[in-house]
């Protein structure tokens, strides 16, 4: 058999070796990488840098998909040199390894601009996973930070620091950021997304000396200027890395010359990747190095024929929230380009397209890339956009997403990085079993580049597929184009403390009534009530702490925990009542009083004269717990269910849930304060307690569902609210325990609940321990408003008379 | 029209401009009329505190953009032309109000010399009995 040694265990080289596997396997392959990991997605390393992935989520190939291919995997061996004649390779670890075919797959590395001082401590570059772990163990919070380089690579580096909490700065030697990508107005909108984001961006600055004694204090300029910096991160741009092509004395440019068919000027020799030149052209993103491997797949076992072309390539900034893609050639100096430009402001919108002769030959869009698909389509195909001419900015009006993937030829291509068109995924569903998102990258690579198909891909498989399961797709509004899950993480991840932030970044800046509360919900729950609270963002009832009534008043339900009250609370009640000439004293289902037909104004007289909490009846949070008349009167009573329901209350009270929470204790399985049909329940057994979740008697009926028996009050107690904060952080904003029960299963609540490991369930318990800190009573606002009038009606300074 | 230079004696002063929080609304009550002013941030709008729906009072609303969503039934009203942007079928609007802001203080235009409050011309809305799922009792 014939010796393949592949130099590169890159994306682009493995990728190489996958696609020459698919034709009849010949050779026995070798790969050497320099590096320790097996193939990995480098494209993502912004997003482990950011937290958003770990190393495991961006492997690509595992060291089974080695075995199961007898390849052997050389980790860690960086080859030094090439002996065309001989025809062998020498590693630095002094082995010498024979082949009869070679591929170089060397890529590429980091351009070092002449800065002085540029190998003190703290100085990194953002190449592989050993730089970005490097880099991880130094980004401590607080630390400043300073990118040179305010290219794809160098922005989202600095995104990444600043999700671990480093104060960064981008400093780039052009006026425009991206600038082989963007215009100058795009790279203006993109500048002030990237400040929005909170990451400091200067332009035209040419970095000179990097300051310090042995370790990086500061970072000086050509202009006399300097930073203060205590790590420094260089994104200055790539370099192939063609040494080893030099001293084998293949013919090198800028990169490695191959043509066509990806031979060097040595007939054995072959290569592939940003290490190559093609044309003149040598490529740095991942589209082209996937098209390359195919062809030389071709050339290298055998069937010599198809060419390589050069591929029209698309750079996409990977920030979630800045969306920025760029393709083709966009400038508007050559005769004969018409331009179409879009543009808005106040959304950071910005979207330009080139046209020639009819043919689109270049596209600039930020701030919203949902159409790059469709404008790198016609830049494959360069279809004649007459036609289309008065949309070109716009779909048309019947072509929702929807549509658009069913009218999809099959021949189009849905994965521009890998190539996978719309017919490969089809048939890989048909006949290869595919049923998840998962799957299908596995089976056909498709959406495993740089993810922008994603979404693409999903449309398939739910067209396709009839029991596929959309993966948390739901949509909160039209304001925010992402789903609750999604936005949590993003809130987490990205470190938001405010609703505001979050429209401003990944919405329409505007909001409404659905998405407002919904964040101001999420912002409450994910940063344990330390967030910034917008009351603006809030209903009425959240502002006022009281129920709003058909006609503008409000209602009043004071906390009456387990239903237990005393002959003083209600005669407070009373001269409440009379007082303040309150129109309705009524008894509600929840085993408390309500005083109905409230002037906003009357509410913190009422609160203060009351003595008692807040119920928050008006909100979503912690209604009550109804309780039984337990062991001290029943003749019936097995377990204390008032004193285990009041304490149930206590811990709770005062926190809020993503739709109202009613709980109830019962004594026994008579069942009187009905908690089988409650969002959690306590129902007490000859010594035991069954807790019981997901219940409901309201617009829908439907019996508890048993979490867990357990023997003491305690026990009980601490199973109650560890479902009470799983559900907290899980479910979706107004969505019941009962629907959430539904959607997740119980099996999972069990077992991600009472049944999850030690450190779950004291991580659960740590948060709520931590919101309850921070949760008080919502009614001390009436001796101490958040603001001058937020229950006083606003006196004009002058009168007008009638 | 009427002069928009806030020292003549066609405008009338309201209140300091913090006393309404950005992005909500507060109620006033002037010549008989309960007008509700809102903070855009950018600029003060003020309509009629009353939604052509039920009646809701639109100083409690959510502001998204520039309307506000009344909270008794989600109705969503332009605060620039009174317009509900969310019943097409039928286009109710309410009043709207002109408001500048001088030295600090929202100010209203009302008509002179009478006094009274100068109105953009409104237009007569029917009602539709339509609930949104709204969270309603304890």
């Amino acid at each position: 058999m014939s010796r393949l040694v592949v130099v590169g265990n890159g994306m682009a080289g493995v990728a190489c070796v996958e696609q020459i596997l698919k034709h009849a396997p010949k050779f026995a392959i070798t790969v050497f990488g320099d590096e320790t990991h097996v193939n990995y997605n480098r494209i993502l390393l912004s997003s482990v840098l950011a937290g958003e992935k770990s190393a495991d989520d961006i492997v690509l190939n595992s060291l089974e998909w080695y075995e199961q291919n007898s390849i052997q995997l050389r980790l860690g061996v960086r080859i030094t040199s090439v002996d065309p004649a001989r025809k062998t390779v020498t590693g630095d670890d002094g082995s010498a390894t024979s082949f009869d075919k070679l591929l170089l797959a060397t890529g590429s590395n980091p351009l070092i601009p002449p800065i002085e001082g540029i190998n003190k401590n703290g100085v990194f570059v953002f190449r592989n996973l050993d730089d970005t772990r490097a880099l991880l163990s130094r980004a401590a919070r607080g630390a400043k930070a300073v990118v040179i380089g305010g290219g794809l690579l160098g922005l989202e580096a600095a995104r990444g620091l600043q999700v671990q909490g480093c104060e960064v700065t981008v400093v780039h030697l052009m006026d425009t950021l991206m600038e082989r990508q963007l215009d100058p107005t795009g790279g203006s909108y993109l500048k002030s997304k990237m400040e929005c984001l909170g990451v400091r961006v200067l332009l035209n600055r040419a970095t000179t000396a990097i300051l310090g004694n042995g370790k990086v204090e500061g970072v000086a300029f050509k202009d006399g200027t300097a930073i203060e910096a205590d790590i420094v991160v260089i994104a200055a741009g790539i370099r192939p890395n063609v040494d080893l092509a030099r001293h084998a004395r293949l013919q090198v440019n800028r990169g490695i010359v191959v043509n066509d068919f990806m031979e060097t000027s040595h007939p054995d020799i072959f290569a592939v990747g940003e290490c190559v030149e093609h044309n003149g052209t040598c490529y740095g993103l991942v589209a082209p190095l996937l098209e390359q491997g195919k062809i030389l797949a071709a050339t290298i076992t055998g069937n010599k024929g198809p060419r390589y072309e050069g591929t029209v390539t698309a750079a996409k900034l990977k920030i979630m929230g800045v969306d920025v893609f760029s393709a083709g050639d966009f400038s508007e100096k050559s005769p004969g380009t018409d331009v179409v430009r879009y543009e808005d402001a106040a959304l950071g919108i910005y979207k330009k397209l080139a046209l020639r002769d009819g043919k689109l030959t270049g596209a600039i869009l930020v701030g919203d890339t949902s159409d790059s698909h469709r404008y790198m389509d016609w830049l494959r195909t360069q279809e004649d956009l007459t036609p289309h001419r008065r949309q070109l900015l716009f779909p048309g009006p019947s072509e929702d997403a929807g549509s658009d993937i069913a009218e999809m030829p099959d021949t189009k291509v849905v994965c521009g990085c890998v190539g996978v068109t719309k017919g490969a995924i089809i048939e890989a569903i048909h006949t290869k079993g595919v049923n998840t998102l998962a799957q299908l990258k596995e089976s056909t690579r498709a959406s495993t580049g740089c993810g922008s198909c994603t979404e693409h891909c999903q449309q398939l498989l739910k067209a396709v597929v009839p029991e596929f399961q959309e993966e948390s797709l739901r949509v909160l509004c039209k304001c925010l184009p992402y789903g609750e899950e999604k936005l949590r993480d993003t809130v987490r991840g990205q470190r938001i403390f405010s609703v505001q932030e979050v429209l401003d970044i990944y919405g329409n800046g505007l909001g409404c009534e659905i998405c407002k509360p919904a964040l101001s919900y999420m912002m409450d729950v994910v940063w344990c009530g330390d967030h910034d609270e917008d009351r603006s963002a809030r209903f009425i009832n959240d502002r006022v702490h009281a129920n709003i009534q058909k006609d503008g008043t409000f209602s009043v339900v004071p906390r009456m925990r387990g239903g237990v009250t005393s002959a003083k609370e209600l005669r407070r009640i009373a001269d409440v009542a009379e007082k303040y000439n309150v129109p309705m004293v009524k008894v509600t289902g929840s085993q408390r009083i309500d005083l109905l037909g409230v002037k906003k104004s009357d509410l913190p007289g009422i609160w203060a004269e009351l003595g008692m909490p807040s119920g928050q009846a008006y909100t979503k949070g912690v209604r009550m717990v109804k309780t039984c008349v337990g062991t001290d009167f029943c003749r019936f009573g097995v377990q204390d269910s008032t004193k285990a329901g009041i304490e149930l209350e206590r811990r709770l009270e005062h926190l809020f849930t993503p739709a109202k929470v009613k709980m109830g204790a019962v004594g026994c399985p008579r069942n009187c304060a009905e908690a089988t049909v409650k969002d959690i329940g306590l129902i007490g057994q000859e010594g035991a307690w069954q807790v019981v979740v997901g219940g409901a008697a309201g617009k829908k009926v439907r019996k508890a569902d048993l979490l867990i028996t357990v023997e003491s009050t305690e026990e009980a107690l601490q199973a109650a609210t560890l479902f009470f904060q799983y559900y907290r952080e899980n479910a979706n904003f107004l969505e019941r325990t009962y629907d959430f029960i539904e959607r997740v299963g119980i099996e999972k609540v069990r077992r991600e609940t009472v049944y999850a490991p030690l450190a779950v369930q004291q991580g659960l318990r740590e948060r709520l321990r931590r919101s309850k800190r921070l949760a008080r009573d919502a009614w001390l606002e009436g001796d101490e408003p958040r603001h001058p009038t937020q229950f006083v009606q606003i006196q004009p300074i002058e009168k007008v008379c009638q | 029209m009427t002069s928009s230079n806030p020292q003549e004696k066609n405008w009338v002063r309201i209140t300091r401009a913090e006393n309404i929080p950005l992005r909500e609304g507060r109620s006033v009550e002037i010549a008989g009329h309960d007008i509700a002013i809102f903070n855009l941030g950018d600029r003060f709008l003020a309509v009629e505190n009353k939604c052509p729906h039920r009646g809701g009072p639109l100083a409690d609303g959510i502001v998204s953009g520039r309307t506000v969503v009344c909270p008794l039934h989600a109705w969503k009203i332009d605060l620039e032309s009174g317009q509900v942007t969310n019943r097409p079928e039928e286009n109710p609007c309410v009043k709207t109000f002109t408001t500048t802001v001088y030295e600090g203080v929202v100010m209203l235009e009302v008509s002179v010399p009478e006094g009274q409050i100068a109105l953009e011309p409104s237009c007569m809305a029917r009602t539709t009995p339509r609930l949104p799922a709204m969270s309603a009792g304890d």
